[in-house]
C-alpha cells in the first residue's frame, strides 16, 4: 500500500506491506535506522517514536497506520549542524549509555517527557522511563542524564 | 518476529467494519490500539486473515457523562482515560496500565474485547456494574460486565461484532489499589471497589479467568477488616510463576483492605492517586 507520512519535517512517499511496522518502514523504507528494534512485541521500549507528539512503540503500530501523520525520530534530534539536543548531551556526559541499543528508546521517551513534565523528580523520571528496558547502565546514568538535561532545558527557558 | 501476512482493511464506518468481519468469516480480527493484538500476531499466536483497523472511524471518541455514567467510546484511549476527572476510579485504575507508550495507543474497548483477567479496565467495569454497546450484523445490542467476560482473553462478543462504546457508572466512592512486581507490568492481583448507594461491589482482579465479583451492604471503617478477610476467603486463585495462591490470597486481603480503606475514608473519593 502507497502511504505518505512526514518524519523529521520530511514528507516521504512509500509503499509498505499491510504486516510491516512502522519501526520497519523507518528502518529499510527511509534508511532511519535510528530507531532500534530489540524485542518487536513492545516490551523494551527501544523501537519508541513520537507520532503526532505522542509516545508509540513503532514495533506494535503498523506502517500502513501512520498514513498522513507526523512522526519524529532520533535522527531529528540534533540539530542541523550536528549540535546535539541537551538529552543527547547529558546522556554522553551522564554516561547514560554503553552499547546504545536502547539510547534511541530511551532519548525519544525523555523527550516527551520533559514535554509534558518539564522538571519531574528521579521518582517521576524513574516511573517514566520504566517502560524502555536497558541491559547495559542499571540505570542510574539514564536517570542522572534526565534529570540533567531538565535542568539544563529549564534554565535555556529562564532566558 | 514480524507479523504473518494479513489483508488491511481500513474501515470508514462501523457499519463498513462489521461487513469487513462478515467478509472474512471467521478469519477477520478488529485492530484498534493494537497493544495486545500486534505482539500477539508477532509472537504467532494467532493468524488472522484479515484486519479491519477502525483507528479511521468518526464518532468513537466521545468522552462524557450522562445520568451519572461515563459513557467512553470505543477509541478511547488509556491516556484519556487517565486524563479525565469525571470517573476518578477509571481515571486511577488508567494510570496503571502498561507506560506512556502503551496509553497513548491503547484503547478502552480493545483491553475490555481482550479480556485478560490481569487487567485493570476489566476490573473497573464489572466493579462498577458497567456494561459494552457492541454492533454487529444483526443490529447493535448492549452487553453487561457479568455477561461480557467468559474466561481468559474469552468474552461473550461474536466473531462479526465490534465494541463501539463503554458505559461505566459512577460510584458514589470508590478505591483501588494494585500490586505488580515493576511498574506498568500486569497486576499480580489488582482491587476495585465501587459504592452505589448502599451496596458495595469489591472485584479483584488476577485470581480467577475473569474478574471476580463480591458484593457487600454498607461498609463503614470498621468493616474494613472483616470484608478484606471474606474476599479473600471467596477468592480461589492458582499458583503460577507470579506468586503461589497463597500470596494471592494474602494480596487479595491486603489491597482490599487498601481499597476499602479509600472508599470508606472521610476523604473518599480520594484525589486520584499516582501508581507507585
Amino acid at each position: 500500500m502507497r502511504i505518505t507520512l512526514t518524519v523529521n519535517g520530511e514528507a516521504h512517499r512509500l509503499d509498505v506491506e499491510p504486516r510491516h511496522t512502522l519501526a520497519d518502514a523507518l528502518r529499510e523504507g527511509l534508511a532511519l535506522t535510528g530507531t532500534h528494534l530489540g524485542c518487536e512485541h513492545g516490551v523494551c521500549g527501544a523501537c519508541t517514536v513520537l507520532v503526532d507528539g505522542e509516545p508509540v512503540r513503532a514495533c506494535l503500530m503498523f506502517a500502513v497506520q501512520a498514513e498522513g501523520c507526523t512522526v519524529a525520530t532520533v535522527e531529528g534530534l540534533a540539530g542541523p549542524d550536528g549540535t546535539l539536543h541537551p538529552l543527547q548531551e547529558a546522556f554522553s556526559v551522564c554516561h547514560g549509555l554503553q552499547c546504545g541499543a536502547c539510547t534511541p528508546g530511551m532519548l525519544m521517551t525523555a523527550v516527551h517527557l520533559l514535554a509534558v513534565e518539564p522538571t519531574p523528580d528521579r521518582d517521576r523520571i524513574r516511573a517514566e522511563m520504566a517502560g524502555n528496558i536497558c541491559r547495559c547502565t542499571g540505570y542510574v546514568g539514564i536517570v542522572d542524564a534526565v534529570e540533567s538535561a531538565a535542568a539544563t532545558m529549564a534554565g535555556r527557558e529562564d532566558r | 518476529m514480524k507479523c504473518p501476512p494479513f489483508e488491511y482493511h481500513r474501515a470508514t464506518s462501523v457499519d463498513d467494519a462489521v461487513a469487513a468481519l462478515v467478509a472474512a468469516d471467521d478469519e477477520g480480527k478488529i485492530l484498534a490500539g493494537g497493544q495486545s493484538l500486534v505482539p500477539v500476531l508477532a509472537l504467532r499466536l494467532a493468524r488472522p486473515a484479515a484486519l479491519v483497523d477502525v483507528n479511521r472511524v468518526p464518532g468513537l471518541d466521545e468522552l462524557a457523562v450522562r445520568d451519572g455514567v461515563l459513557r467512553a467510546g470505543a477509541l478511547v484511549r488509556h491516556a484519556a482515560l487517565a486524563g479525565q476527572t469525571l470517573h476518578p476510579l477509571a481515571a486511577a485504575a488508567a494510570r496503571y496500565i502498561g507506560h506512556a507508550a502503551i496509553r497513548s495507543r491503547g484503547t478502552v474497548a480493545g483491553s475490555l474485547a481482550h479480556a485478560d483477567p490481569a487487567a485493570e479496565l476489566p476490573a473497573v467495569l464489572r466493579a462498577c456494574d458497567g456494561a459494552v454497546h457492541v454492533a454487529g450484523p444483526d443490529g447493535s445490542r448492549r452487553v453487561s460486565a457479568d455477561t461480557l467476560f467468559r474466561g481468559a482473553l474469552q468474552t461473550d462478543l461474536g466473531d462479526h461484532e465490534v465494541i463501539t462504546a463503554v458505559e461505566l457508572p459512577r460510584p458514589d466512592a470508590w478505591g483501588f489499589a494494585e500490586f505488580a512486581r515493576r511498574h506498568g507490568d500486569f497486576a499480580v492481583v489488582s482491587v476495585a471497589a465501587a459504592r452505589f448507594g448502599d451496596r458495595v461491589r469489591v472485584v479483584v482482579g488476577g485470581v480467577a479467568g475473569v474478574p471476580h465479583l463480591v458484593t457487600a451492604d454498607a461498609v463503614d471503617p470498621g468493616d474494613v477488616e472483616g470484608v478484606a478477610a471474606a474476599v479473600a476467603d471467596d477468592v480461589d486463585p492458582a499458583s503460577d510463576l507470579h506468586g503461589s495462591a497463597a500470596y494471592r490470597r494474602a494480596l487479595t486481603r491486603e489491597l482490599t483492605r487498601r481499597a476499602l480503606g479509600d472508599l470508606t475514608g472521610a476523604a473518599s473519593p480520594a484525589p486520584v492517586p499516582e501508581p507507585a
